[in-house]
């Protein structure tokens, strides 16, 4: 199920636009793809970060994914409960399991990332 | 007999079906002059030629010295049982398996290994080896830029010489700002670093005991080093800590060092060891692999290789490092070592090659013309004398006696010409001492 009113990006992250705020995390395709999540390296706040930059890596038990910036902008929170209980992720990716917000320079940078229903077809057309 | 094994005939059908004319066509995206061109190696030689050719090499060199070399690798006593355990056939090879838990045994020797670096260093965790002293510095300022993000380190000049010129080749290509600080009285100079020390800073690096034989608490440094939000790297002598304060008590965060003294030979080339152990909290920025114990499924005790995401076969470019278990049985070597020293053993030894030093320092200062470079309140087993010529003229005056008296510094600090840098292990017995303050008078005083 792929939740209403996020943004969705290639890499499978999903955006929560909140004014210029945006909150980031990984769909539930990518948590299960990766496994069980065992540590997550967050951005610490004020971290400065261009679209494209590595924003966060996650690290299940033989795996680790890098989690891209969907646009410019400055780091203001990286998720503590994350911090402490990476499963987070693997059991809430769309509430609990966000990873970092971040104040967007400009948010309509993100014109260009997917709703929910791009976002299903575009994991159907990846899977074949 | 071809040590190729396909034929002509075979290469002509492989390079008939990727449309290649021939093998040196393949190579035509590698600019000429980066070729190598003809070799002019020379012809072959039967098996036994060559026996005599390395058997003439190894007999030029000279084993039978006495010798007070020391400058980062020291002639230790090595206990025939170490040998016999190293090289039996179980851990008979230099990589940790590619089916690592498969290994158990080489799992826990890994483990071992790295839980007496722990004890050693007095730090949290460390890893499962590196390639020697060097390159171990090396990874530890790349492993403070990481968990930094800044691009400047400082490099206190008693750090070995030969460290600091690898450290410089290694990181010549990627724009990071080293300073180097001039030392003083033969010790870190704390005012200097204090002044190169800024926000930008990931790190400082130091050795105890250092190239001069000076040992320090270094604790202030590390404090420096802390109140910049740099990282204090500390690169030690592993037998010298049987006695000295460890660097964890000292408030380092990365220790690495040279692994050869713990039952290692000293030879051209190696192989050696290097060793690397940090703070819980920087365990994820370490390079290296890790052996972690646990427990399976039924609740028995073992081993596994941990943290792997952050290395080459997974984080690929993005790992740490691409570091991986070479050194496994130099590892081993130096676990076995320090387990037949064993905890008394340890600073036993350490005792013994500080008291011997001592006398050897005595003995030498009477020597007429030999001085202290410096005022060497404090040293381990390694000090550096003032002669009144060369030193390098004086040692190759000793060469001819059959002895090397020590490292002439005037190699890497212009200014001393006339130094010695004089090493002495438990090896060193009283009438060695007393033979090389003997020839030493003889040839000062002729």
């Amino acid at each position: 199920m792929i939740p209403q009113g996020l943004l969705y990006t290639n890499e499978h992250e999903w955006v929560k636009l909140d004014g210029a705020v945006g909150t980031v995390g990984i769909t539930d395709h990518a948590q299960s793809a990766l496994g069980d999540i065992t540590f997550v390296e967050l951005p610490p706040a004020g971290k400065a970060l261009s679209k494209g930059d590595e924003a966060c890596v996650v690290e299940s038990c033989k795996a680790a994914a890098s989690v891209y910036t969907p646009a410019d902008g400055s780091v203001t929170e990286g998720n503590a409960a994350v911090d402490e209980d990476p499963s987070l992720v693997n059991s809430d990716p769309y509430g609990q399991g966000w990873l970092y917000k971040i104040a967007f320079t400009d948010a309509g940078a993100l014109a260009g990332l997917m709703n929910a229903e791009q976002y299903a077809q575009f994991l159907e057309e990846q899977e074949h | 007999m071809p040590f190729i094994a396909n034929t002509d005939e075979q290469r002509r059908q492989m390079l008939a079906d990727i449309g290649v004319a021939n093998a040196e066509d393949l190579f035509a995206d590698i600019p000429p002059e980066l070729r190598c061109g003809d070799l002019n190696l020379p012809a072959g030689l039967t098996e036994q030629e060559v026996r005599y050719r390395m058997q003439a090499l190894a007999n030029r060199n000279r084993t039978g010295m006495v010798s007070f070399l020391g400058g980062g690798f020291y002639d230790h006593f090595i206990p025939a049982a170490l040998d016999a355990l190293v090289t039996r056939s179980e851990f008979y090879t230099a990589y940790t398996p590619y089916q690592p838990e498969i290994s158990q045994g080489t799992l826990q020797a890994i483990y071992e290994y790295q839980s007496v670096m722990c004890r050693l260093t007095g730090m949290d965790a460390g890893n499962a080896s590196l390639y020697d002293g060097g390159t171990a510095i090396y990874e530890a300022i790349m492993m403070a830029l990481r968990i930094t993000g800044r691009r400047r380190v400082i490099v206190d000049d008693s750090l070995n010489p030969i460290y600091r010129k690898m450290v410089r080749s290694y990181t010549t290509n990627l724009g990071i700002d080293l300073i180097e600080t001039p030392s003083f009285e033969g010790l870190p100079d704390r005012a200097r670093i204090e002044q190169e020390l800024n926000k930008d800073t990931a790190a400082v690096i130091v050795q105890n005991p250092n190239f001069f034989g000076r040992i320090d608490d270094l604790s202030d440094v590390a404090e420096l080093a802390h109140r910049h939000g740099a990282l204090l790297v500390m690169s030690v002598y592993p037998i010298a800590l049987g006695i000295l304060k460890t660097p964890g008590e000292m408030g380092a965060d990365i220790v690495v060092g040279e692994g050869q003294s713990l039952g290692m030979p000293v030879s051209f080339g190696g192989p050696y060891l290097g060793f690397m152990t940090t703070r819980e909290k920087y365990v994820r920025k370490m390079p290296g692999r890790i052996v972690g114990r646990t427990v399976d499924a039924q609740g028995r005790s073992g081993f596994v290789l941990t943290l792997q995401a952050r290395e080459q076969h997974i984080r690929r470019e993005k790992a740490m490092s691409n570091i991986c278990s070479n050194e496994g049985l130099c590892a081993l070597t130096s676990l076995i070592f320090l387990s037949l020293l064993g905890k008394e053993g340890l600073p036993e030894l350490a005792q013994v090659c500080a008291d011997k030093a001592s006398y050897a320092r005595k003995r030498l200062l009477e020597v007429p013309g030999v001085t202290m470079r410096f005022p060497n309140k404090w040293y381990f087993n390694e000090f550096v004398l003032n002669l009144p010529m060369p030193a390098d003229r004086v040692t190759r005056e000793l060469l001819n006696r059959g002895i090397a008296a020590g490292f002439p510094l005037g190699r890497y600090w212009p200014e001393m010409t006339n130094c010695l840098l004089v090493a002495v292990t438990e090896k060193r017995t009283k009438q060695d001492i007393d033979f090389l303050a003997h020839a030493l008078e003889v040839i000062l005083c002729s």
